[in-house]
């Protein structure tokens, strides 16, 4: 048996485990693991500007890719510093391994410096933790981290290292662990034939269906299977915001996204069904409104792995504990053996009905104008990339009118933060998404608010050659925020807006990329067009779009899913 | 509605302050808490009492359910099970008018006398929740308790029904 140290270990496991990127900042705590890393070319470590950022790129790189993302941080600040990472990982059930260094074991408790308890600071973000407290036990603490937060429901695993451990002074034997199995975590894959056959049963009797799909099918890798039960029951199908992808969002099935700023033909679709097949999703508070009006003549399907998202909000009537790969698999089975040349003919009022609404054209704007419309920005983004670029996004109105004015073909290519909703998650997660991808286009997303949350990656951009574009919508004030002052609180825009905003031109250029500023609608495709020929090198776009648009439709709080503005004035 | 939820977990460190967690982070609530290991020293066993719906009750087993370290859990409430609970409560005896009185509460409870000194007795009763706080109805008329201390409910099925790791 090989003999190595601790810190040696922690790197070996990792190697073995085919990890390839580790995003992360070193210090006292961990700097035998970073000596250990420095004494190989295998396991390639990406040097951060600051902690939240190394998680946010270990989470870019995981859904870009559906491989675990990996982060090293040191104890104390370190660690606390990828709280809101790993949180954000978690809302999104993402899969993640945080290794933060700990003090050496004989000082746990003694407030020694930099210390923190990270076991229990990041107990309730995290799918599970570790604190290790022998170095024999590395390899099958780390080999069951990675295990747990890739399977089942995935989700962020921290292992805490205390310093003594990881000693570079002491070696021990290294066995890399045959089996990583717990008795206490079996997740379940397949789903129970008897829900199976009562879910076939209420799709084949439904009049007005509706595929209702979220993150969770994407990931299970399951589009493909999401795809061919659609065509199969030739019903409509939406996304939630982190679903989109899942199904594409150019196939004429689809009707755009649903929830508090989904579409009306989404909304009202999901409203009037008699039968929504919800695959991966977890009826969360920003899909289904007040939930005792959601849906009121629709039979519920529920299909998802985990099965505290079932009947959590919305009481399903028929629940599938199961993956969306696995189950929906079972369903075309199992529809095999059913009749679905009359689904057209049963539908056909349904789409009829559809259509009407699709013919409202909610997503229309205003382009009678000069002023840069926000859409018009997107829709030039998606001409200027051909719809095919990653594209990763901040939180605000920015993020919302990425999600309905660029439709993904394919999944994992929207990157944002859905559940957490963290401002300061673009940039490092596109990051992340072109370490994964590095020949891809990695586009953020942004505005003037949320990209000053993470800016110093700027200068890791530079360091590793990231030629990330940056599409900031430059409203000058927290476009959101000022959307909901503006609603709800008779335009009293208390501290949404900020009266020192940078040159952002000049920002990118002091740390060494190229800032393009565009004012006028005319510049835009122009601007657009040299942004995206610039192939090699990072470009931040600082676009000044109209300070007072808002983002439409969006829910009446407290409605049912189809109560909506439509714009300032207008509502269904 | 009352409900008592048992659950077999790993006896590793750090294990209960998961559960505990969940209920504070989810606001679901715990009127008692009994957890000691088991048979099996690997093996820990949580008794909790707490009150909830039906739909709160779900999420109560299903979120602790994904707990990594959770072999099983069940609700006693759901079926036919026995409970019982310890109590420890020291009382103010210093005539011979209370020692009498405590002493005749003593035997119809059924309790025992733990400790005696000069001034005071230390009592031991065990029961159901419900004989519990009777008995210390009954004995605060008749004298000045001092302290107490309850080990919270701990149950089983009853019957072939039970909790174990296979």
């Amino acid at each position: 048996m090989k003999m190595m140290s601790g810190a040696a270990m922690v790197v070996q496991t990792l190697n073995d485990l085919g990890v390839k990127h580790v995003f992360g900042y070193p210090g006292g705590a961990v700097l035998d693991i970073y000596d250990a890393l420095f004494a190989q070319d295998e396991v390639k470590h990406v040097l951060v500007r600051h902690e939240q950022a190394a998680a946010h790129m270990a989470d870019g790189y995981a859904r870009a890719t559906g491989i675990t993302g990996t982060v090293l941080v040191t104890s104390g600040p370190g660690a606390t510093n990828t709280l809101t990472g790993i949180a954000t990982a978690y809302m999104d059930s993402i899969p993640m391994v945080v290794l933060s260094g700990q003090v050496p074991s004989q000082h746990i408790g003694e407030d020694a410096f930099q210390e923190t308890d990270m076991v229990g600071c990041s107990r309730p973000i995290v799918k599970h933790s570790f604190l290790v407290k022998r170095a024999v036990d590395i390899p099958k603490a780390i080999a069951q981290a990675y295990y747990i937060a890739n399977s089942g429901r995935p989700g962020p695993v921290v292992v805490d290292l205390p310093k003594d451990i990881v000693n570079v002074a002491e070696t021990h034997p290294y066995e890399f662990p045959s089996d990583v199995t717990m008795r206490s975590y079996k997740p379940v894959t397949k789903g129970n034939n008897k829900q199976i056959r009562k879910a076939i049963n209420a799709m084949m009797e439904a009049k007005r269906p509706v595929l209702y799909v979220g993150g969770g099918a994407i990931a299970a890798q399951a589009e493909g299977e999401v795809t061919e039960l659609a065509e199969k029951l030739g019903c409509p199908v939406t996304c939630t915001l982190m679903g989109l992808g899942a199904f594409s969002g150019v196939h004429e099935q689809f009707i755009g996204m649903l929830g508090m700023h989904g579409t009306v033909e989404a909304n009202k679709t999901m409203h009037n069904s008699d039968c929504i097949i919800a695959l991966g999703a977890r009826f969360d508070d920003r899909v289904t409104n007040n939930v005792d009006k959601f849906c009121p003549s629709a039979n519920i399907i529920h299909v998802d792995i985990d099965p505290a998202s079932i009947s959590k909000t919305v009481n399903a009537h028929i629940p599938v504990v199961g993956s969306i790969e696995v189950v929906v698999k079972e369903f075309l089975e199992e529809l095999a053996n059913e009749d679905l040349s009359k689904q057209t003919e049963k539908q056909a009022d349904w789409w009829e009905q559809i259509n009407a609404w699709r013919a409202q054209k909610c997503l229309s704007y205003n382009q009678d104008t000069q002023v840069i419309k926000p859409q018009k920005v997107i829709e030039s983004l998606y001409k200027h990339t051909n719809g095919e670029a990653y594209v990763s996004s901040d939180v605000g109105q920015h993020q919302m009118f990425a999600a309905l004015y660029y439709p993904f073909a394919k999944p994992r290519r929207w990157i944002n933060s859905g559940g957490l909703g963290t401002m300061g998650f673009g940039l490092p997660a596109a990051m992340g998404v072109q370490f994964a991808h590095p020949e891809a286009t990695s586009v953020v997303v942004t505005g003037d608010g949320s990209i000053q949350m993470n800016i110093q990656e700027l200068s890791t951009c530079l360091q590793y050659n990231l030629p990330i574009k940056i599409i900031s919508l430059n409203n000058r004030a927290l476009g959101m925020v000022r959307q909901w002052q503006d609603m709800i609180y008779k335009g009293r825009h208390s501290h949404s807006y900020m009266d020192s905003m940078p040159d952002f031109v000049k920002l990118a250029e002091a740390y060494g990329h190229v800032g393009i500023k565009v004012d006028s609608l005319d510049e835009l495709d122009e601007a657009m067009a040299r942004c995206f020929a610039e192939k090699e090198r990072l470009v931040f776009m600082d676009i000044a779009v109209d300070q007072n648009e808002h983002v439409y439709p969006m829910q009446i709080k407290y409605g049912a899913m189809d109560e909506m503005r439509l714009s300032k004035t207008e509502r269904t | 509605m009352k409900r008592i939820i048992s659950v077999l977990m790993e006896n590793a460190p750090g294990a209960l302050s998961r559960i505990v967690g969940l209920f504070s982070q989810r606001g679901f609530n715990i009127d008692s808490l009994n957890v000691s290991d088991t048979d099996d020293p690997s093996l820990s066993r949580l008794t909790i009492a707490t009150v909830a719906d039906d739909k709160v009750n779900e999420q109560i087993i299903k979120q602790m359910n994904k707990l990594i370290d959770v072999l099983k859990v069940t609700d006693l409430t759901e079926s036919a099970h026995v409970e019982r609970e310890l109590m420890l409560v020291k009382v103010v005896a210093n005539s011979e008018a209370t020692r009498s009185e405590i002493i005749r509460n003593v035997d119809i409870f059924r309790a025992k006398v733990l400790d005696v000194d000069a001034t005071n007795y230390t009592l031991e009763l065990t029961g159901a929740k419900e004989k519990l706080d009777a008995f210390i109805a009954t004995l605060s008329h008749n004298a000045t308790i001092i302290e107490s201390a309850r080990t919270g409910i701990c149950g089983l099925a009853r019957g072939e029904r039970a909790l174990t790791a296979k």
